[in-house]
């Protein structure tokens, strides 16, 4: 015993020499039995301060073998070996806090001025890239207010904006490949807007009229385009989560110099399919963006309702993948975390998870008045003092590379080919009655094809029970 | 010469030409081998043909890897690799969202979900996404490659969730198809047709025929049509239709119905969704009596919308109200198993079955009997 205790001491103070540990480990006290905790020890031993040594404790046994080698079998050996691999060990009894004492801090370049922060890090932005990416921030701004009118005047069914977060539909965008597969939310148009879909194609969906690539099944704004390699949105939060693990893992077999890139919102991560698809990629090593954007609000449940975690960041570790907390309101700032995200993910074979912080000004959508359950003062706050876009404008016009003239000439011509494009679509043929029968399956299945000569029979029959236009 | 010889062998499973009285056909064709085959080591042989004729193709689930709890994935990681035949973690939503993925990506996904019973993480991938994903795109995307296999039904021993039958939930989805063998031979061509359709669907194996079902089974790469009933009994006193392992359990009923002079004609249904109405349909305008079983529990089943379905079509030739014998409106019960079950003696005793056409008196009170 004394000589066990003799050893444990040497060790002990080797530690001490070699590590400056601090009191902590000291403290342990090998001579005599556990002691039961006295209310000090409780208070500040039982929860382990990330501040403190036991990381580091764990750290030396990495960095110094031999201290595991010299103990004697006798001892406590420092590492344990269960299936997952060798685990440290403590007698202490020590719970993890629920948070840690700071939250994650959020990667930023430009401040709210539209200046850039002095020693940030950030990928440069071209000129013809930066008027780009600005234009299609307005653009996107120009569309939403159009169509959400439209919506209010009865000319579309429904509509939802992406008021408040220009920056982080337009920045991750631009700083992904055209080749990189993406699976949307709802909350996204300006990627697809990025890639290069036009006023009319947008229009056209909104209308589901006969040139609406979806065919008019889907409500307006569930937009979907092989050709931009966008798939197209369904309702359902978060079922592309998972099913952009499997287009990232297709991607990776088919030695693509692609990844996928998905898109959810704080609400969605709370659902199962969040947890399945960041399993999913993780354990199956595909090269999948999981872009969280955490606007603060779930409909009318504010965040505070939904996790209990610091946001969505901290997530990312528990499933094994790298993650990145960036001001969402800063489109640099999001444009380096997405490329570098994305060349992680292609050139490791790995998820990375981005948790883009914004807020969503708009409503929910075109069913929802959110002024119900937030206050207006808020909502006014962030749409002038933390706006992305005039943020963005700012550095941009700072850079000598926009002007007011261009900011006039640039929003009036866009209003003006979206007002065209709604004339348009609104007058354009309906899709024939048939296109309710395609596509269920590849090719038409014996029932779907006597339901759609009944269905011909009676329209023919009875025309003034239904709508018109719709070419039998 | 090859695929002529194919399409020979095929003919020889059309209706009529299967004799009576064996369940399970044991004509080979010509010159193709076959080979004594277990139900699950059919299913291995057909998921082997689908890996080595198409290399974009994937077979994943919860223990693939070392074979499968049933043995249905011995061998494909050795010979496919483990980048094509792999573990995934515990998680059906998250095994049939990433097949979707895969798929959409133009990849063939065989997906496992270890038993039905656990299938409805998943429902909303299937039901919501699978299903709807080329209608709702406008066929610009489509993952028809998906195919969902799973253990299904009762084993003996099996209880609340090693027994379901949920064909029925599935069958109420447009976009899917659901397919169920009766034996390996079937097993086997019908899996091959399954993993090829360009739409997505769910497969189920009646686990109680992984072991039990023996077959001889052609060793080339075949297909069995989907939506194409088989009339694997020939009769004309009536019509009876089922699906999976019901269908041994219903030939007794129809050998015992037969010592009793009534002539049966059975037939397997194979894909229930979409289902070949026109087979049944002829069939009982033939006979003039229908009896549908299933394991599932009778209301709701898919037995209903068999029904419905003949009674539109053939109201005027039927003699006899539609009979279903089926599962007890109960979940899957372990000790009360025997019980529950649609047993052959409870298809004889249906009011279709005991004399028909001869005895109104009887047959009202045989009515009261059905289950």
């Amino acid at each position: 015993m004394a000589m066990w205790f003799a050893r444990s001491r040497n060790l002990v103070s080797s530690l001490r020499q070699n590590l400056g540990l601090s009191a902590i480990l000291i403290k342990r006290n090998h001579s005599s039995p556990r002691p039961v905790f006295t209310n000090y020890e409780l208070s500040s031993k039982v929860f382990l301060d990330p501040s403190t040594s036991f990381r580091h404790e764990s750290t030396a046994v990495e960095s110094q073998p031999d201290l595991v080698q010299q103990s004697d079998h006798e001892d406590d050996a420092q590492e344990l070996d269960f299936p997952g691999g060798k685990v440290g060990y403590t007698s202490e009894m020590k719970f993890i806090p629920e948070s840690s004492s700071r939250r994650i801090p959020c990667y930023r370049v430009l401040n709210e001025h539209g200046k850039i922060i002095s020693d940030s890090d950030f990928i440069p932005v071209s000129e013809k890239l930066a008027v780009r990416m600005y234009e299609q921030m307005a653009t996107l701004q120009v569309m939403d207010h159009i169509f959400y009118e439209a919506q209010r005047q009865g000319r579309i069914s429904f509509y939802l904006t992406s008021v408040g977060e220009e920056a982080i539909n337009i920045a991750s965008a631009a700083a992904l490949s055209p080749e990189d597969v993406v699976l949307p939310q709802y909350r996204e148009p300006g990627v697809l807007l990025w890639r290069g879909f036009t006023l009319e194609e947008f229009a056209n969906q909104c209308f589901g009229n006969k040139a609406d690539y979806g065919k008019g099944r889907q409500m307006p704004i569930h937009y979907g385009s092989n050709q931009h390699n966008y798939f197209t949105v369904s309702s359902p939060i978060a079922t592309q989560l998972p099913q952009a693990a499997g287009v990232g893992y297709a991607l990776k077999m088919e030695k693509k110099n692609a990844c996928a890139v998905t898109f959810i919102g704080d609400g969605g991560t709370s659902e199962g399919d969040f947890h399945a698809g960041l399993n999913f990629a993780a354990v199956m090593e595909a090269p999948v963006v999981f872009i969280c954007r955490n606007n603060g609000w779930a409909i009318s449940t504010h965040i505070s309702e939904q996790f209990r975690s610091d946001g969505i960041v901290v997530k990312g570790q528990a499933y094994g993948i790298r993650s990145i907390r960036v001001d969402g309101n800063d489109a640099l700032a999001v444009y380096s975390a997405v490329r570098s995200a994305r060349e992680m993910a292609v050139t490791e074979q790995r998820p990375v998870l981005i948790e883009a912080m914004t807020y969503r000004v708009g409503h929910h959508s075109t069913s929802d008045d959110s002024t119900k359950y937030r206050e207006a003062d808020e909502i006014q706050y962030w749409k002038m003092s933390r706006n992305p876009v005039n943020r963005f404008k700012k550095w941009v016009q700072d850079n000598g590379w926009w002007s007011e003239e261009d900011e006039s000439k640039l929003r009036s011509s866009t209003r003006k080919q979206l007002l065209q494009a709604i004339q348009a679509a609104e007058k354009w043929e309906k899709q024939p009655l048939t296109e309710l029968f395609n596509d269920v399956y590849d090719v038409k299945t014996k029932n779907l094809e006597e339901q759609e000569v009944g269905l011909k029979a009676l329209v023919e029959k009875q025309p003034q029970d239904y709508p018109t236009g719709f070419h039998i | 010469m090859a695929s002529l010889l194919g399409r020979f062998c095929r003919k020889l499973v059309v209706p009529g030409s299967a004799h009576g009285s064996r369940m399970t056909s044991t004509t080979a064709c010509g010159s193709e081998t076959v080979k004594s085959l277990n139900l699950y080591s059919a299913i291995n042989q057909a998921l082997h043909i689908a890996l080595e004729t198409d290399p974009r193709s994937y077979v994943f689930g919860e223990d693939v890897g070392f074979g499968g709890v049933f043995r249905c994935t011995t061998g494909l990681a050795e010979r496919f690799g483990k980048n094509r035949v792999f573990n995934t973690p515990l998680c059906e939503q998250g095994i049939v969202g990433f097949g979707i993925g895969l798929a959409a990506m133009g990849n063939r996904a065989v997906v496992e979900i270890q038993f039905a019973d656990y299938i409805y993480p998943a429902f909303d991938q299937i039901v919501n996404e699978a299903a709807k994903f080329r209608y709702r795109s406008g066929n610009q995307f489509n993952c028809g490659g998906l195919t969902i296999r799973a253990p299904y039904g009762a084993v003996g021993h099996g209880g609340h969730y090693h027994s379901q039958s949920p064909e029925a939930f599935f069958c109420h989805v447009p976009g899917i198809k659901v397919v169920i063998p009766r034996s390996p031979r079937e097993a086997k061509g019908l899996l091959l047709s399954s993993i090829r359709d360009p739409n997505p669907v769910v497969f189920f194996e009646p686990k109680w025929l992984y072991r039990q079902a023996v077959e001889e089974v052609p060793e080339h790469d075949y297909m069995i049509p989907l939506s194409q009933a088989e009339v694997i009994r020939e009769g004309s006193d009536i019509t009876l239709v089922g699906w999976g392992a019901q269908l041994t359990v219903m030939e007794q009923a129809c050998l015992d119905a037969e010592k009793e002079g009534i002539s049966c004609e059975l037939i397997d249904l194979k894909t229930l969704l979409p289902w070949d109405k026109e087979t049944v349909e002829a069939s009982v305008k033939k006979t003039g009596r229908l009896l549908i079983s299933h394991e599932a529990p009778i209301t709701g089943g898919f037995g209903a919308e068999i029904s419905a379905t003949i009674l539109e079509r053939c109201f005027l030739k039927l003699e006899a109200p539609v009979s279903r014998v089926c599962g007890l409106d109960t979940p899957f019960p372990l000790v009360f198993e025997p019980f529950y079950m649609p047993t052959k003696n409870k298809a004889s005793s249906s009011s279709s079955l005991s004399s028909p056409s001869k005895n109104t008196h009887f047959l009202i009170h045989g009515f009261s009997r059905l289950l």
